[in-house]
């Protein structure tokens, strides 16, 4: 037999009985489909996330305090207290770090913020006036902490523009009074929408001067007695210095420090933090594709299921078939070729409806999760095709080997 | 000389020698061939009766390579195909028998031509369309090629039944109870197609059969009990067929 004539063959089969090839394809198209836009939602998280930490910018080294331990049990790291911002001001333009173009020390709690009759619990993070250009936050209106502030311990505030949004509407925060924690603070400046999900958002946060943060806010306090940090942020000169950078870092500061054993911080670049994030991302959208390939499994399942009911109803059409002389073989391919274009009809179908979902869902807000964008791949789609084929083949190939193994005579007898 | 003695002198085509067959059914071992020794020339018409049970749709499956013998040997063509293997038995099947049954077996969904197209599709031809509109045409069908059998009378797919076993030009042409399920004139006219295939093109015809008047359009009656051969003799004079209104 040509393979023309068993794809016709086929064709003429699957076509005898509509409603139910149609059912059964039905399965594989929400299999496939569920496929390619479950796997276009993940990627499309994954890169709106991975374009969010690239825009902060790549060339930023972040400096932690290592780890506290109390009796063996470890806190956890960045736990201690044991990096100041007199770390952070011997790292700006040391001899020792040529490769450090600013540094910007960070020093953030958690606050509740009461204007008026609103109130807000957010993220407050004590600031120098490096920290705008370092983390790269325009102001949107007013001004951002400048060194005056930072000198003179001053209770101003530079608002995220969510927060701004929360606690005065569309009224001009600037020069109103805020109560973070119970203190009061001027409002200086609103920062730039910069856009991320509900779980990761640069718009939900207040700024304040780092002196601030540390004597009004915090309870920490160094035995050195200088404030101490949380993050120093080093922005380098160039991306291509990265290892330089950090092997200069690490010296100034073990200097300082005087170790001679382990390190009391670690040093990270933006590059690992994105990999990490990337792997977090990556069994996540693995978790997504395995979910929808279950349902592309139980499709498969149908097909198998027609498919044996298929063959006991045409038993006797086996029958026929072998006495004009059809081997095992024929019968074989028969049965398969059904199976399988049943499945990679479904699949075919499924990857149009997938990209139709994935253009319908791109931009738009999926369970509170911001979507700007959902990433149809082609390479998804060719598997998702191969994978559908794959699945006709193999639940196909069980029913047809019981139709190629019918006895003749037996077969024509079946009523 | 006797019609017999001179079929054994012609080529001998279809060879049986002290063939068994044995069926398992459950615990018992039913055997519904019990040591046939038969032999069929080349161009024979001959008739196989018996009542049911007898053992000829058996020995009808056994010649037709349907199925192989337990024991003793099957000769066809100058070929033991006793002991082929399954596939190795469909080409056999494919090239050299036609099957005409009594209950047509055509496939509902496909139309007539496709029916008769289906032994061309399992061969390595060409001219699949031609040689099955040929073929129609012979049974007198080439005006119903476009119709499925629901549409056309027992006579007509018992006749489309006839051309789908024509048309790999077989040697043999065997046809179990074909006017069974037909009235005495649509049996006529099968019975004439039969006679006249045999007659004119040459090819071996085997009737499986109860009806004596079926069995007297024949030249040779062999009668069967109990899975063996009891009676095998020439018939003195064949009845020709009465062929009216088969539309060409």
């Amino acid at each position: 037999m040509t393979a023309l004539t068993i794809i016709r063959t086929a064709l003429a089969s699957l076509g005898a009985n509509k409603l139910r090839a149609g059912l059964t394809l039905l399965g594989i198209v929400i299999g496939v489909a569920a496929v390619i836009s479950l796997m276009a939602i993940g990627r499309g998280v994954q890169q709106t996330i991975t374009e969010r930490i690239q825009s902060l910018g790549t060339n930023l080294l972040f400096i932690r305090p290592g780890e506290t331990s109390t009796r063996g049990v470890g806190g956890g790291q960045g736990s201690a207290a044991t990096l100041t911002i007199d770390d952070a001001y011997a790292l700006q333009g040391s001899p020792f770090a040529p490769s450090v173009a600013a540094v910007a020390p960070e020093l953030s709690t958690s606050a509740q913020l009461v204007a008026g009759r609103k109130n807000t619990s957010t993220t407050v993070v004590g600031v120098t006036p490096e920290y705008q250009f370092v983390r790269n936050f325009p102001v949107e209106s007013g001004q951002f902490i400048g060194p005056g502030h930072v000198e003179s311990n001053a209770m101003v505030a530079v608002l995220g523009s969510t927060v701004a949004e929360d606690l005065y509407g569309f009224r001009s925060p600037i020069g109103q009074n805020v109560r973070i924690n119970g203190r009061q603070f001027e409002v200086i400046g609103v920062l730039e929408f910069k856009g991320g999900s509900r779980f990761f958002s640069f718009d939900d946060r207040v700024m304040i001067p780092i002196t601030t943060a540390y004597y009004r806010l915090s309870s920490q306090r160094t035995a050195q007695g200088s404030i101490s940090v949380q993050t120093i942020n080093v922005q380098m000169q160039d991306v291509g210095v990265i290892n330089t950078a950090m092997g200069e870092v690490a010296t100034v500061l073990r200097l300082r420090h005087r170790i001679t054993g382990d390190d009391d911080f670690t040093v990270t670049n933006q590059q690992e933090t994105i990999e990490a994030l990337q792997e977090a991302t990556n069994s996540f959208v693995f978790f997504l594709g395995a979910i929808a390939g279950i349902s592309l499994l139980v499709g498969g399942i149908g097909i198998m299921n027609i498919m044996l009911v298929s063959v006991t109803e045409r038993t006797r059409e086996i029958g026929i078939r072998k006495a004009m002389g059809a081997k095992r073989r024929d019968i074989m391919l028969q049965f398969v070729s059904e199976a399988t274009l049943l499945s990679l009809g479904g699949g075919g179908v499924g990857v149009f409806l997938g990209w139709l979902l994935t253009v319908f869902l791109n931009g738009r807000s999926v369970i509170g999760s911001n979507l700007s964008q959902t990433a149809f791949n082609a390479d998804i789609a060719i598997l998702a095709l191969a994978v559908s084929a794959g699945i006709g083949l193999f639940f196909g190939i069980y029913p047809a080997m019981r139709a190629a193994r019918l006895h003749p005579i037996e077969a024509l007898r079946y009523e | 000389m006797s019609d017999r003695s001179r079929a054994h002198e012609r080529n001998s085509m279809i060879e049986l020698e002290n063939v068994t067959k044995i069926y398992q059914m459950g615990n018992l071992k039913v055997a519904a061939l019990n040591g046939v020794n038969l032999s069929i020339g080349e161009g024979e018409i001959v008739a196989i009766m018996g009542r049911s049970g007898s053992g000829k749709s058996t020995m009808m499956n056994v010649i037709g390579c349907l199925d192989v013998p337990t024991s003793g040997q099957y000769i066809l063509e100058g070929e033991d195909v006793g002991q082929l293997s399954d596939d190795r038995l469909a080409v056999v099947r494919n090239r050299k028998v036609g099957f005409v049954f009594q209950t047509y077996n055509l496939l509902a969904r496909s139309t007539a031509l496709a029916n008769v197209e289906l032994p061309l599709l399992y061969g390595n031809g060409k001219d699949h369309r031609r040689r099955s509109m040929e073929a129609l045409d012979r049974v007198g069908l080439a005006g119903r090629a476009g119709h499925r059998p629901a549409e056309l009378s027992g006579g007509e797919q018992q006749r489309v039944g006839i051309a789908r076993a024509l048309v790999k030009e077989p040697t043999i042409l065997l046809a179990d109870e074909p006017t069974g399920n037909l009235d005495s004139r649509s049996s006529e006219e099968i019975m004439g197609i039969l006679q006249a295939l045999n007659r004119e093109e040459g090819i071996t015809v085997i009737i499986v059969t109860h009806e004596p008047d079926i069995a007297g359009h024949t030249n040779r009656v062999v009668s069967m009990r109990d899975g063996q051969v009891i009676d095998d003799k020439a018939v003195a004079n064949p009845r020709q067929a009465v062929v009216q209104g088969i539309e060409r």
